[in-house]
């Protein structure tokens, strides 16, 4: 805690957690997805679900999936915004079984058809976590970069993957491997300190069983 | 520098013979590794963005995006130069009022130290760095005394209105304001204590209550009665009145009324004015029906 934490952050109301931190889920989403969104559907779960107009989370989740930090002053107009931007938004209420009061799913497709599905929730602060990717569980705050490598489920993954990061002087400060079915896809959930170069995620992605490699920037 | 003692930091202060301000610039360049210039002009930037907070909160068609409010920072200004109080205080009244519509209606604020609180010390300090002859490097100096007030209140208690109640909210941001006035008027670092133990000794027990849960009502007007109580706990201070109850004591009764409070009265949205008829019919024309 230092002083910009009490007089801080500059930020959009109305609340930290019900604008700031919807903003940046939908940034984050945003950027696991890798591309411009041109259509979302946007599930608002549990406490989300009712008071979402309201608090204006509909435009602040729309103003993330647009790429807006949390002090920009178009979040206010962002549904219109989108529209000429052409996005196409669909807001939805849903309840999700075991989620955080305030929790959104999103169902995004980008540009060239990418699609992606995020749960991500609002944890009060304007702090965030990233709960599902796909379907799979994961627990990413975004306040540190983070490296998603999806890969097969198949030994000698991990050290191949740590390797590199080894080499590079990449320090990591939590890892997580995630799979579905033994043998299928699984992703690594890695946090690491400092940042990444985008050489180092090429290389990691020329490996053979790597599907995809993502380097997810703090927000 | 720990923080965890607002008397351990007048006492440093007074040792050194300086302000409460110069301890906290020197202890975050040392903390962010960067020089006070630097940290200074990063402080500067929030005051700016607070003023601006204030101007665009001053429209006439203000309007929140739940639409229950708006327009009452304007209303407030037309009294400017015909009022009870004077000026000073009708200024800062408008300015509170304004920066919490502003935040409402999704305008750009500086959380001090919450969204829901943002109004009371941009109204505090600017009013008077508008009505008198004080240059602006002493109000940017008062928003670190204001953070070192907030940071031991946050360590000690809580700032969170879901953990404390309005009091944590509203009322650390006018013990903040009311210690930045003292500081920003002349007064003395023990003097900016006692100001903070009176301001946060009026409103202890103070519950967060907001109708539909929006940071509307009775958020906005309750940052209108922070402001005027960091003047009065200012006031009262800079006249050499002193609180028979440290500061610290009263953060640490603070704490203790909080976590007794009942969960209803704490940002649930289920008790106080969200609960009273008019508050649920409000709900409903903001939300619709919804279950209990």
């Amino acid at each position: 805690m230092d002083a910009f934490d009490i007089i801080g952050p500059v930020m959009i109301g109305p609340s930290s957690s019900h604008t700031a931190g919807a903003v940046r889920i939908g940034k984050y989403a945003r950027g696991i997805l890798g591309e411009p969104v041109r259509e979302a559907d946007i599930f608002f779960s549990g406490s989300f679900s009712k008071t979402y107009q309201g608090h204006g989370t509909d435009k602040a989740i729309v103003a993330g999936l647009m790429g807006m930090d949390t002090d920009d002053l178009r979040i206010r107009n962002s549904l219109e915004l989108a529209k000429d931007a052409g996005l196409d938004y669909r807001f939805h209420t849903i309840q999700l079984d075991d989620a955080h009061p305030n929790t959104v799913l999103l169902k995004l497709t980008g540009e060239s058809g990418k699609q992606q599905e995020i749960e991500g929730a609002s944890l009060g602060g304007g702090r965030i976590s990233i709960r599902r990717i796909n379907g799979t569980a994961v627990d990413i705050s975004g306040e540190a970069t983070c490296l998603l490598v999806y890969h097969l489920d198949t030994p000698g993954m991990i050290s191949d993957v740590t390797n590199i990061l080894a080499r590079r002087g990449v320090n990591i400060g939590k890892f997580e491997l995630r799979r579905g079915d033994k043998g299928g896809v699984a992703v690594m959930v890695i946090e690491i300190d400092g940042d990444i170069e985008d050489a180092v995620n090429e290389q990691i992605r020329r490996f053979p069983n790597v599907y995809d490699s993502i380097v997810l920037r703090a927000i | 520098m720990k923080y965890d003692s607002l008397r351990a930091l007048v006492e440093r202060a007074e040792a050194e013979q300086t302000a409460i301000s110069e301890l906290v610039i020197r202890d975050e360049a040392a903390e962010l590794e960067c020089s006070c210039e630097e940290v200074f002009e990063r402080m500067r930037r929030n005051l700016q963005v607070m003023r601006e907070s204030v101007v665009s909160g001053m429209e006439r068609d203000v309007r929140s995006t739940s639409g229950l409010t708006g327009g009452d920072a304007w209303k407030m200004s037309q009294r400017l130069d015909h009022n009870i109080t004077g000026r000073i205080f009708v200024s800062a009244l408008t300015k509170a009022i304004a920066v919490s519509e502003t935040n409402a209606c999704m305008g750009r604020i500086v959380a001090a130290p919450t969204a829901g609180s943002c109004g009371i010390l941009p109204a505090c300090l600017l009013t008077v760095l508008e009505e008198q002859d004080i240059p602006e490097d002493t109000a940017v100096r008062a928003l670190f005394t204001a953070s070192a007030v907030g940071m031991v209140i946050a360590r000690n208690a809580t700032i969170a209105g879901a953990e404390g109640g309005c009091q944590a909210e509203c009322g650390s941001a006018s013990a903040m304001a009311a210690s930045a006035l003292v500081e920003l008027c002349g007064g003395t670092p023990r003097m900016a204590e006692h100001a903070c133990a009176i301001a946060l000794k009026n409103v202890l027990g103070l519950v967060c209550d907001p109708v539909a849960g929006l940071v509307e009502i009775p958020c906005i007007k309750r940052n209108a009665m922070g402001t005027a109580n960091a003047f009065t706990a200012a006031e009262m201070a800079l006249a050499g009145i002193e609180s028979k109850i440290p500061a610290d004591e009263v953060i640490w009764s603070m704490k203790k009324i909080g976590d007794s409070m009942h969960s209803d009265l704490k940002e649930t949205a289920r008790g106080g004015l969200a609960a009273t008829p008019t508050g649920k019919i409000l709900t409903e024309k903001v939300f619709g029906k919804t279950e209990e």
